[in-house]
């Protein structure tokens, strides 16, 4: 069973991490996915940096940028990332943006994503249809989850469509936003996370967009598998540098 | 084979809509309703009243009579350098701020290179009394503050972009960015042929009066609809989808995109997309663009900021790839001796943009009794400081 649903079978909320691989360092990456397994988070995703990341805040737009300034890339991380298995067992997804994947070569990545050990794949601008048109035979061969998101606006025939498609859990984002918002979560979120759990849908789902602290969390995880950390994981390892993850997951739980 | 859009966006295996699942509702809303739109009569009725009275179309389609003595063929120029605003830009925002009414849209935003397309857009925004955001990228609004002052006579806010290379790209991905952040109320007018579907397919139908004029004037002038060759330069593309399109699927028709070398197509320093791209996603749609072998887009260069763009529409790169068009590229020096030659012997002086396109006149020999059409997509007045510094005036 790929690691993501036995971590999903376990029942209890998933602390997620993300964190740009090749930052704040180039060499940066396995350190931060042990010590974050060290301190009981569930499940990270490895942010494979691209040039022009649509769907991002500006925290995670600078650490992207940095990142490649550094010189990481697609081959340097599955280098990185070869003998990662021997020190991680935690369910690990690569979440990127498609052209790398793409120039990459869709079959090659995922079977290197397998030969590694990843788990699944976030591309949010990879769309349903051609998903499951061109790629999806290819993830299943290699045994990888693809993860599709959700927003307030998403109608619920489509998201039928997306639990329909999906095979481990489902990314909600949290509100109308690029990633890094941090408004906190009114009326409005909690009535969209309850209408989202009434629809009793076959994947379970797993909040991202705009956690920063314990009441967050807290907040995205009442109706939830779990929930997603990313601009402020980076904003604190900006500021503190790697040696302080501890410090940032207690402040979450 | 179909050289216009498919209902899924794509131009044979280009187009499409890669975007995050945050832009669905709004693109989807788009893709279900332009056409039904854009075939209503009233907004048709109100399309054309604007266009004839607030852009000054038909523009003329003028024979250039020395130009075609000096290359010694029959050379017709598409005046679109007279549209209001001083480019085929407007056709565009007239078409796509009457979209947004229709849709019940009371905030636009755009981005902007150069700053035309965001004059164009803060003047429809204006006419209409809609709020108009305008992304623009760092350092072009420090390299085009003339037309960072119109957008605010207009009433528009220019907001800088600041992240990536704070170019048209950045700018580009800024006003998505917004986009995300405002679903329900905001329309997105986007400047050329590029993003997800159903754009290039609604600014090309938006753009295509250029070829239907040309048609009825040169049947008029010439008594046939067709010329021998239409030429235009192409940035994102949407003068060249205008002027083409017409004429796509009539293969006695040649159709030549111009792209910008830059200072060469080897120098590193070059938008020439179709000669340097491959196949990837940009701004949320499959085509040809200029990236490292990872898949980072890379930033180019030209000397006009309106062709600066490191993708090419998708209608283009199959135009390319299927050998439809002819794709020649142009680099800085031939395009400035070119407009200086356009000035000097017509009394026109061109936007840099199409300057490149009359360099083809240099490249290419046509014959005596071609007829060649070149789209004039606009006017220096905005390229003077260019033109100013290049040739020491
Ligand atoms: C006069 C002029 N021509 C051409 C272009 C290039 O755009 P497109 O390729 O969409 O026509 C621009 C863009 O700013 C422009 O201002």
């Amino acid at each position: 069973m790929n690691r993501i649903n036995q971590k999903l079978k376990e029942g209890k909320k998933i602390l997620s991490i993300y964190f740009t691989a090749g930052y704040p360092k180039i060499n940066d990456t396995v350190k931060i996915i042990e010590d974050l397994e060290k301190n009981g988070v569930d499940l990270i995703e490895i942010g494979l940096p691209f040039s022009d990341p649509l769907a991002d805040g500006p925290t995670i737009q600078e650490s992207s940028t940095a990142a490649l300034k550094n010189g990481m890339h697609t081959e340097l991380l599955f280098e990185q990332l070869k003998d990662i298995r021997k020190s991680v067992s935690i369910p690990l997804i690569i979440m990127g943006y498609f052209n790398p994947v793409f120039q990459y070569g869709v079959e090659a990545f995922c079977k290197r994503c397998q030969e590694i050990g990843i788990d699944g794949l976030i591309l949010p601008d990879l769309p349903l249809d051609v998903y499951l048109q061109d790629y999806e035979a290819t993830f299943k061969k290699y045994g990888l989850i693809n993860v599709f998101l959700i927003t307030p606006q998403t109608s619920v025939k489509r998201i039928k469509e997306i639990d329909a498609a999906s095979t481990g859990f489902i990314y909600m984002v949290s509100s109308a936003s690029t990633t890094g918002a941090t408004t906190g979560f009114g009326h409005e979120q909690q009535a969209y996370f309850e209408r989202i759990a009434a629809l009793n849908l076959k994947n379970p789902q797993i909040v991202g967009f705009g956690i920063n602290n314990a009441e967050t969390f807290d907040q995205a995880t009442r109706t939830t598998a779990g929930a997603i950390i990313g601009s402020a994981f980076i904003k604190h390892l900006n500021r503190f540098g790697i040696d302080s993850i501890p410090d940032f997951i207690k402040t979450i739980r | 084979m179909s050289y216009n859009a498919d209902e899924k966006g794509y131009y044979g295996e280009f187009g499409g809509a890669f975007i995050p699942e945050m832009l669905y509702p709004n693109t989807e809303e788009l893709r279900q309703n332009y056409i039904q739109i854009m075939e209503e009569p009233s907004f048709k009725k109100e399309f054309d009243h604007l266009l004839q009275d607030y852009v000054g179309r038909p523009t003329p389609l003028y024979f250039a009579k020395r130009l075609s003595e000096k290359y010694n063929t029959k050379i017709y120029l598409k005046r679109e350098d007279l549209c209001h605003t001083g480019a085929h830009k407007v056709n565009n925002t007239i078409g796509q701020i009457l979209m947004a009414k229709k849709l019940g849209k009371n905030r636009i935003i755009a981005e902007t290179g150069a700053g035309q397309h965001g004059v164009a857009t803060a003047t429809v925004c204006a006419l209409m009394g809609i709020e108009c955001v305008v992304y623009m990228g760092e350092i072009d609004i420090a390299r085009q503050a003339p037309n960072v002052a119109r957008m605010k006579m207009l009433g528009a806010e220019v907001r800088p972009a600041l992240s990536g290379s704070r170019t048209l790209k950045d700018a580009t991905n800024e006003a998505i960015r917004d986009w995300i952040n405002n679903p329900v109320d905001t329309h997105y007018i986007i400047g050329s042929v590029v993003g997800p579907h159903p754009y290039p397919d609604m600014v090309a139908r938006f753009q295509s009066v250029i070829s239907q004029e040309i048609k009825s004037q040169l049947k008029e002038k010439e008594g046939v609809e067709n010329p021998d060759y239409v030429i235009a330069c192409v940035g994102g593309g949407s003068n060249a989808a205008g002027a083409f399109y017409h004429y796509l699927d009539n293969p006695d028709v040649g159709i030549i995109a111009v792209e910008a070398a830059g200072k060469g197509i080897d120098s590193g320093e070059s938008a020439a997309t179709s000669a340097l791209g491959k196949v990837g996603i940009i701004h949320g749609s499959k085509t040809l663009l200029m990236q490292t072998p990872d898949g980072q887009i890379t930033e180019p260069y030209s000397i006009s900021a309106g062709l600066d763009y490191p993708g090419v529409g998708p209608m283009h790169a199959h135009l390319f790839r299927s050998g439809r068009g002819e794709f020649i590229s142009i680099t800085d020096a031939e395009a400035m001796k070119a407009g200086l030659l356009l000035s000097k012997l017509e009394g026109i002086i061109p936007a840099i943009e199409s300057s490149h396109a009359f360099a083809i006149l240099e490249q290419k020999t046509f014959k005596p009794d071609d007829i060649v059409v070149i789209n004039l997509s606009g006017r220096g007045d905005k390229d003077l400081d260019t033109y100013i510094d290049y040739f020491k005036l």
